[in-house]
């Protein structure tokens, strides 16, 4: 059993939701987001999701893509994020899950990547542009190392696609609360929300998280209510954009993601 | 067999790499496709406008002065050119647009290199009275400033784009985010044979209207099949469109020509066959330039058109087959390919068109004996005046 897996065993003894916090590996700079997930378990986070930064981040919203430009900009690599999960694994055993799109793990090889993967200690992938259609090759060996794969549920997945989705995932299953990219601001959709994720519940016994577009703690509060777990991502980039530069960032931006933390 | 697959796969390459928001639309988008594809009425309506309104069928032309000059090549010209909006593109919107309505969609979208397409796809939005977005790099908006005023003109909206390299990539990422959000009521014209199945396949059958007319006006004038088939490739859908009807002729050799930019050597060109690596972007595995890191890197040509980091799944699997030959020509030598056919023939073809004209000359010292050849003339220079004016100064 990896460490997410066990994370979601433990809060379903707690009758707790989990929170999941995503950053961007390398933004502003790789010691920073070394010190933010170290950080963040203090905060109460249950799973962290460290973004792989891409020249072409098609289901991100403006936050998410300046930050990978900006990481991009001082040559963050799959390789050096690699290892910054190696150094955090020496200080903590927080679960980690890489987001990244499907091009830089096909040009690393997937066996490679998974190699890489387990043996730094990460627990899980999601790749947004890698739909389980075309992920056999990939979800066979995670499976082998035990490494969660993620996949995404969306307000349009049609009940047939639901199934391949569910069986497909492991760890937990990503429902995307709007029908769009990442940052988007919004009403949170509770009935529409509230339905698939019961829909989902009804095949498998997978925790269902629910991330894109929830932004404060009132969201996150609302949301919780309605799934096993709430990922927030937007909201968290801006609030290091905002502390940028600054000599607290990381108590700063701590502290918020305890306040979301808290809110579940 | 013929391809692609049931999964959209031609052999390793193509697929559907996308959010799953987009799934569910596109196996609609198929099993729509499908359908009309066999209807009559849906065939017979797409024909009604490419010939009545595109101005189909284009002539396939002798270019006797050019022929002589290349002295071994019998070269003709298959007049895409001529075409309503100056370019092939028109085959590919119209058939979309035919799809969109059938699928009851409120709204189109669009991306644009040399805006060729988007104004093709303003001028299909604009004859059935659909609103119309088309996401165009701010970079291509400065070069092609005649199109941009074209597109405003058909009433479509012309929306900047202005990240990474502000050119026809990052065009089409803000197109996928647009389509991602609006999925339900949008529909999204992709301009070439790339993107996610069913578009590799959708474009090339509705583009495959070239090649059908050119086989059939070469055999009535020259009772044979021709030796040679020339397109250039950017994305590739002229290229596929003038290929895919000659595929079961074995002796018809197929050569697809991409942008070397400013030379191979330099790194800064946007040939992804040539350069050899397999990657996915927009939606499909195909052949991508990139970094060592997977990071897409941003692709270099003269023409706005052939602008592009990737190319059309079909292509990379015709070159790994070996049925079809890729091969590069730089920008200095596409500017003089555009010289050579104006002047041997009083026709100004595009920058992209080009690229496929100047391969005639290195294609004439190959042959041995004679050998005929037709090449697409996929578009007009008039488009590409403008910045040629400045390059000459």
């Amino acid at each position: 059993m990896n460490r997410i897996d066990q994370a979601f065993k433990k809060l379903k003894k707690r009758k707790e939701k989990a929170f999941i916090a995503f950053i961007t590996a390398g933004y502003p700079n790789l010691h920073v987001t070394e010190q933010l997930v170290l950080s963040f378990e203090k905060a109460g986070v249950d799973i962290v999701e460290l973004g792989v930064p891409f020249s072409d981040p098609l289901a991100d919203g403006k936050t998410i893509q300046a930050a990978s430009q900006q990481a991009l900009q001082h040559h963050i690599t799959l390789e050096k994020i690699f290892q910054m999960v190696k150094r955090i694994r020496t200080r903590s055993q927080i679960p980690i899950a890489l987001m990244t799109y499907y091009n830089p793990v096909f040009h690393l090889g997937e066996e490679k990547f998974m190699a890489r993967a387990k043996s730094v200690g990460v627990d899980g992938v999601i790749v947004p542009d890698l739909p389980p259609e075309e992920a056999a090759s990939l979800s066979k060996l995670a499976r082998k190392k035990s490494i969660a794969t993620v996949f995404f549920l969306s307000p349009t997945t049609t009940p047939s696609r639901m199934k391949k989705i569910v069986d497909a995932s492991t760890g937990f299953i990503y429902y995307v609360s709007v029908t769009g990219i990442t940052g988007t601001s919004q009403t949170i959709l509770a009935q529409q929300i509230k339905k698939q994720v019961t829909a989902a519940r009804r095949l498998t016994a997978k925790p269902v998280c629910v991330g894109f577009g929830v932004s404060d703690a009132r969201q996150v509060k609302a949301v919780a209510r309605l799934a096993d777990g709430v990922i927030v991502g937007s909201a968290i980039i801006r609030a290091i954009a905002k502390n940028k530069g600054k000599k607290n960032l990381i108590q700063n931006v701590s502290r918020f993601v305890a306040q979301l933390a808290k809110a579940v | 067999m013929t391809y692609p697959d049931k999964k959209g796969h031609f052999g390793e390459f193509g697929g559907k790499y996308v959010p799953e928001t987009l799934m569910s639309m596109l196996e609609e988008l198929e099993k729509q496709f499908v359908r009309l594809k066999k209807s009559k009425a849906f065939q017979k309506e797409f024909h009604f406008y490419l010939q009545e309104y595109a101005g189909r069928p284009t002539n396939l032309y002798l270019a006797e002065r050019l022929s002589k000059h290349l002295k071994t090549l019998k070269v003709y010209l298959k007049r895409e050119d001529l075409l309503h909006t100056g370019a092939h593109k028109i085959n590919n919107t119209l058939g979309q647009i035919l799809v969109a309505k059938a699928m009851g969609k409120q709204r189109i979208i669009a991306e644009t290199g040399a805006g060729q397409h988007g104004v093709a796809t303003a001028t299909a939005a604009a004859l059935f009275g659909l609103p119309c977005r088309v996401y165009m790099g701010t970079e291509d908006i400065e070069r092609q400033a005649l199109n941009v005023f074209r597109m405003k003109l058909l009433g479509a909206e012309v929306f900047p784009v202005d990240s990474g390299s502000k050119t026809l990539k990052d065009a089409m990422n803000e197109a996928i985010r647009d389509w991602v959000t609006n999925v339900r009521e949008t529909f999204y014209v992709i301009g070439s044979v790339a993107g996610p199945h069913p578009y590799p396949w959708m474009v090339r059958e509705f583009q495959s209207v070239i090649g059908r007319e050119a086989r059939r006006q070469f055999l009535a004038k020259e009772k044979r099949l021709p030796n040679y088939l020339l397109a250039c490739v950017g994305g590739g859908s002229n290229a596929l469109g003038l290929f895919h009807a000659f595929l079961k002729d074995k002796n018809v050799k197929m050569i697809g020509v991409e942008a070397a930019g400013e030379g191979m050597r330099t790194g800064r060109h946007a040939a992804a066959i040539a350069s050899g690596q397999i990657g996915v972007l927009h939606g499909s595995k195909s052949g991508l330039l990139q970094t060592k890191d997977g990071q897409v890197k941003i692709a270099h040509s003269i023409a706005a058109g052939l602008d592009y980091p990737g190319v059309g799944p079909e292509h990379a699997y015709y070159n790994k087959i070996g049925r079809a030959q890729y091969v590069t020509v730089t920008d200095q030598e596409a500017l003089n390919g555009l010289k050579l056919l104006s002047r041997a023939e009083g026709i100004i073809p595009a920058l992209e068109t080009s690229h496929a004209i100047s391969y005639l000359q290195k294609l004439a010292r190959k042959v041995k004996g004679k050998a005929s050849v037709i090449v697409c003339l996929s578009g007009r220079g008039d488009k590409d005046v403008g910045s040629l004016k400045n390059l000459n100064g």
